[in-house]
Formats: C-alpha cells, sequence, structure tokens
C-alpha cells in the first residue's frame, strides 16, 4: 500500500506532462510513452557512464527533455495545431512510432535496469524503500516546482492564458506559437523525468513507457486538466488503488481495470471534469 | 436520446436515413454498384490474385499475395471507421485475432467446416463488437482512440488467461484438420482463395458503404458530429453499426490465417504493431478512398516485407513506417489518392 502511494507520485509525475500539453494545446501526446522510456534509458546511459548519484542526473535528463520536446514540437506538432484531432494523434502517434522503432534497434525489447540504490528504513512493519522515497520525494518536488511556475511566473501565467483563450493571449501581447513550443518541450521533460525516477525502481525495456502512458491517460482524465497538484493527488489514488488490488488479482489483469477506470470516469462523468476544469 | 426533430420539415429526413441503411444498401443501390468502375478493377484484381500464382502453382508467390490480400482486407475495413466516420480504432487488430480464435476453436476442436467457422467467428466478433461499440462510442473523436486501445488491452487479457483457447501457449491445427478440404497441399490454396474472395468482398462492401445514404451519414459524422445530430442522423447507431460491420470481415480473415497458419496465441493474434501499421497503411493510400486503402494496404505490405528481409534495414521498419506516417499526415493528409485528386481533378469522379 505504502508503495503503492509512492509509485502513485510518479504516475502522477508522469501525467502532469501528457496533463499540460492536452490542457494547453488540445493536442492527446502519443509520443508520451516512448519519452518516458527515453527517460529511462536517459538515467541508464548516464548512470553507467559516470556513476554519480541518480537523482543528480535528473537535472540533465530533464534539460535534455526540454531540448527534445522543442525539438519535436517543431519538427511535427507545430503543423498539426489547429487542425482537426486526428492529425495530432496520428502525427504524434508517427513520432512515438520512429522513437520506439530506433529504441528497439539500439536496445532490443531486452530488459535493462539502474543499479543504484538508496537505503530504506523500517518503522513496526513496514519497509520504507529508499529508492521509493527518494524517487517520491523528487516526484512531489517537481510537481511543487511546476506549480509555481504555472502560478507566479511570467511564462508560467502565459502557458495558463493561451490554455484559456489563444486569441485573448495573442490580443494581450503573447506570441501564442512561443508559449505552445515551451508547453510541449515542458511536459516532454516531465515525461522524461519520471521515466528516470521509474528506472530507478524497476528493470524496464524500451517498450515500458507503454503502460506509463496508459496510466497517464486514467490520472490525467481523473484530475482534469491543468493543475499539477491535482494530477499528483490522482496519481497517488491510482497507487493507491493499484497497491490494494495486487494482492487479489493478476498483475496481467492490470491494464484492464486502469482501461475499465478510464471508460467508466468519461462515461459518467461526460465531459464533467472537464467542464469544471475549462470553466 | 437523439433530439427530436424541431419542423415536420425534418422528419421525412430522419425517417428515410435509418430505412436506407436498414433495407441493405447492396440491393437498393444495385445497378449503380454493377456499373462502378471500382467494382470491375476489384474483380479484375482479385482475378489476377488468383490466376497469377495458380499458373505454374507458384507457391511463394501465393504467399506473399496473401498477406498483401489481409493487409487490404484490415485497411479497407479500417478505412470504414478512421476514413469514413473520422474515428482512429488503435485496436483494429482485435477483430481478425479475436475472429481467429474463435474460428479456429470452432474448425479444430468442435471439427466445423471451415466456411461456416470462419462466418459463425465473423458473426459473433460483429456481435461482441456491437456491445463493445455502444459502450465505448459514448466517447468521442480522441477518448474513443483511447479506448479502443483498451480494447485491444481487455481482449488480449481475457484470451491470455481462457483456458479452452490455451491461455498463453494459444491452440495448434492438428494435421488432420486440413483433411475435410483434401490434405494440407489443397487446403492452403482453398484458404488462399477464401482468403482474396474476403479482400474482393471487403472493397465491395467499402464501395456499396460509400454509395449508400448510410455512408453518407458516417461522412456527416466525420465532418461534423453534432451538426449530424441536428439533421436527424441517429450518430450512435450509426457508429455502433459501422463498429461492428468493420469487424466482420476482419475476422474472417482472422480465422482462414490462423487456419492455414496452424496455430494461434495471444502475441500473435493481437499484435498491436500490426494494428498500428493498418494505420499507416491506410494513411498512406488515402483515407476515405476504397481504391487507396486497398492501394495503401497493398504497397505497404510489400515494402515491409522488403524491409524485414533486407539484412541492413530489417530493425528498422518501424522508423520507416513511422517516418511515412508523419509525413503523409503533414504534407498530403489525401495519402496517395489525395494526391491523384489534386493532379486530374476529374479522377475524384472515377475512383473512390
Amino acid at each position: 500500500m505504502i508503495d503503492g502511494l509512492l509509485i502513485g507520485s510518479v504516475y502522477g509525475l508522469a501525467a502532469m506532462g501528457l496533463s499540460l500539453i492536452w490542457g494547453v494545446m488540445d493536442v492527446i501526446n502519443l509520443t508520451h510513452g516512448a519519452v518516458i522510456a527515453l527517460g529511462m534509458f536517459g538515467m541508464y546511459l548516464l548512470f553507467t557512464a559516470l556513476h554519480i548519484n541518480a537523482y543528480l542526473l535528473l537535472l540533465p535528463i530533464i534539460a535534455a527533455g526540454l531540448i527534445f520536446g522543442t525539438l519535436v514540437y517543431w519538427t511535427s506538432v507545430h503543423w498539426v495545431i489547429g487542425r482537426p484531432q486526428l492529425s495530432s494523434l496520428l502525427a504524434t502517434f508517427a513520432v512515438n512510432m520512429i522513437i520506439i522503432g530506433a529504441g528497439t534497434a539500439i536496445w532490443s525489447t531486452s530488459p535493462y535496469n539502474v543499479n543504484f540504490s538508496v537505503p530504506g528504513f523500517t518503522v513496526g512493519l513496514y519497509t520504507f524503500t529508499g529508492n521509493h522515497m527518494a524517487a517520491a520525494a523528487a516526484a512531489v518536488i517537481i510537481a511543487f516546482a511546476l506549480e509555481l511556475f504555472l502560478y507566479r511566473t511570467r511564462p508560467g501565467k502565459a502557458i495558463r492564458a493561451v490554455a484559456d483563450n489563444r486569441e485573448a493571449a495573442e490580443l494581450m501581447g503573447i506570441s501564442s506559437t512561443t508559449v505552445l513550443a515551451l508547453a510541449f518541450a515542458i511536459g516532454i521533460a516531465l515525461a522524461a523525468a519520471s521515466g528516470a525516477l521509474v528506472s530507478t525502481l524497476f528493470p524496464f525495456t524500451i517498450l515500458s513507457g507503454g503502460s506509463y502512458q496508459l496510466k497517464s491517460f486514467v490520472v490525467t482524465v481523473l484530475a482534469g486538466l491543468g493543475r499539477p497538484l491535482g494530477a499528483l493527488a490522482a496519481g497517488l489514488l491510482l497507487g493507491l488503488l493499484e497497491g490494494a488490488v495486487t494482492p487479489f488479482i493478476a498483475v496481467s489483469w492490470i491494464p484492464l481495470i486502469e482501461f475499465g477506470l478510464f471508460v467508466v470516469v468519461l462515461i459518467v462523468f461526460p465531459k464533467g471534469i472537464f467542464a469544471k476544469a475549462a470553466a | 436520446m437523439s433530439p427530436q426533430p424541431p419542423t415536420d420539415a425534418a422528419a421525412p429526413s430522419r425517417e428515410s436515413v435509418p430505412s436506407a441503411s436498414r433495407s441493405a444498401p447492396l440491393t437498393s443501390r444495385r445497378g449503380g454498384l454493377l456499373l462502378h468502375p471500382v467494382f470491375w478493377l476489384t474483380l479484375v484484381f482479385a482475378g489476377l490474385m488468383i490466376a497469377v500464382p495458380l499458373h505454374g502453382n507458384n507457391v511463394a508467390l501465393r504467399e506473399d499475395l496473401i498477406l498483401v490480400a489481409v493487409a487490404v482486407i484490415l485497411a479497407s475495413n479500417l478505412n470504414l471507421m478512421i476514413g469514413y466516420t473520422g474515428y482512429v480504432n488503435f485496436g483494429h487488430i482485435v477483430f481478425y485475432g479475436l475472429g481467429g480464435y474463435i474460428g479456429l476453436y470452432l474448425a479444430t476442436v468442435r471439427h466445423w467446416n471451415l466456411i461456416l467457422a470462419a462466418l459463425t467467428a465473423g458473426v459473433s466478433v460483429s456481435l461482441l463488437a456491437l456491445v463493445f461499440g455502444v459502450g465505448i462510442l459514448r466517447l468521442r473523436g480522441a477518448y474513443f482512440a483511447l479506448a479502443t486501445i483498451g480494447v485491444l488491452v481487455a481482449v488480449n487479457s481475457f484470451v491470455a488467461n481462457f483456458d479452452p483457447f490455451g491461455r498463453s501457449e494459444g491452440m495448434y491445427v492438428s494435421f488432420d484438420a486440413y483433411a475435410p478440404l483434401g490434405g494440407p497441399m489443397r487446403a492452403l490454396w482453398i484458404t488462399y482463395f477464401l482468403v482474396v474472395a474476403v479482400m474482393a468482398l471487403s472493397m465491395i462492401l467499402s464501395l456499396a458503404i460509400k454509395k449508400s445514404k448510410f455512408g453518407l451519414g458516417l461522412f456527416a459524422i466525420r465532418e461534423d458530429e453534432n451538426a449530424a445530430v441536428v439533421l436527424g442522423i441517429n450518430a450512435r447507431v450509426f457508429k455502433a453499426i459501422i463498429y461492428s460491420v468493420s469487424a466482420f470481415l476482419p475476422a474472417v480473415a482472422g480465422t482462414l490465417m490462423f487456419y492455414k497458419n496452424g496455430m494461434i496465441d495471444p502475441s500473435i493474434a493481437f499484435e498491436y504493431m500490426l494494428s498500428l501499421e493498418g494505420i499507416v497503411m491506410l494513411m498512406l493510400g488515402g483515407q476515405g478512398t476504397v481504391i487507396g486503402a486497398a492501394l495503401g494496404g497493398g504497397l505497404y505490405e510489400r515494402l515491409r516485407s522488403y524491409l524485414l528481409t533486407s539484412p541492413r534495414l530489417s530493425n528498422f521498419h518501424l522508423v520507416i513506417a513511422g517516418g511515412m506516417l508523419l509525413l503523409v499526415v503533414l504534407f498530403a493528409p489525401g495519402g496517395l489518392i489525395g494526391w491523384l485528386y489534386r493532379l486530374i481533378p476529374r479522377a475524384r469522379k472515377v475512383i473512390e
């Protein structure tokens, strides 16, 4: 259960990136899972090369994520902004195929792991594994940093303004293209960071991102679009739920349950959650 | 509930649309369909696909062409959802795989006649799709697309845990299962002919739907679902029907293909990549057109076979596929056929 809660914060972090891009650009970013996987491999490569504290490596990974996100935005996403949702869905999906294809060619689909551990501690019956604690702490710090950025700084406010009303923001002198590129880059960087954190917890393959992408969708739908802290809370909820059900059912059923949840939430609150977020 | 027609003037159209869809568009428009060039093109194409490998008993060519036929079947039926209705289905392969499972189970464990087994598989998968469709088609646009991944995951984990279907080990076709068709050699040819027939049927079905009032309703949903509903199209019913229809022929083809291959297991039956490549085929050829879907399916399949067998490029076939998809989506949303339309505007009248 506790582990579930701790992992949940990483789910929340992964979902924040998706939610940011979705909310600001109205683009459902299907490269999300692939970028999470890239974050995992980024951590793997940097850690095996440098052997320094894995959490310090989050910084270069986030920076690389920002650059990569900007690159993807200008090469593929920029052209489909304002076109029907089908186009952006397929464009990001194509990028996803390219990343997964290249990743499979380079690393095959065999599992890797980052051999780094933080000592844990035990309180009564519960054992707190160090890596889980540290990953959760990092996720929470990043979530708060993002919240501060969005609500306290000028570029952050510009992102929110564009999300609210692109035309009005343009009239106020905000260059919406720059803002969209920035939002996309941040979203990608968050995905990479969450992937990097996950890589310190579990072994992973290039295809592992897919299941985190799925969880991100569920979390995003649960949380509604926009608030990073909302996504964090919904992530915790999902982690808790997973922790609660895993003793009783086989792990192979979990994606099924998550997707059931996704569909049910969307049907029970048809636009409900989103309507509130938009209003 | 769909909105009530505000005036009497709207009432006739409200009545006529569903009735046209129920009274089988094939019969009401038979004359138009039989005269259509695409109809003849399909027959000639299918005839050639049968005659050429049969001449000289060319088994290698047959094996290549059967993959082309399957690609065309998948792309054509996916086109009914993506191209006609504007709904992306990421889990289209589920129909093919599940059809394969049900048909193989009936044909080998229950010893049914192959054609009967394939048709039963088609009908049951269609019915299942109808049930799923009524649920998830309440979601619009991108949300539906995400839910289709869920259907794939759901069916995959169900089958992998289902005893009669051999759980994750799958099922094998014993050698004597081919006896009713006159031994394995003949059985392979017969399944090939059947798959080509299903391919031709897929294209004719696409054409018939496109030419029907039902098809017009779907196109209206694609352009603007809210407007279509206001104009009296029962979008929810239309979408559920087309989702179910797009399941039928892939399921039949699934039975035939897995019977021919002699085995099935969850990882081959529900291969996510193949599902995704179906989308690439469709976009490449030109979504929304009958010929485009077929052309994209055929070309992509040949390209894929080439890449997979080439020693240097085999690892990169997904990268190339993704790159092609990206280029098509960004710069030529109409695909090859869209490009042809722009080049020769009159082609629009002949090539559907």
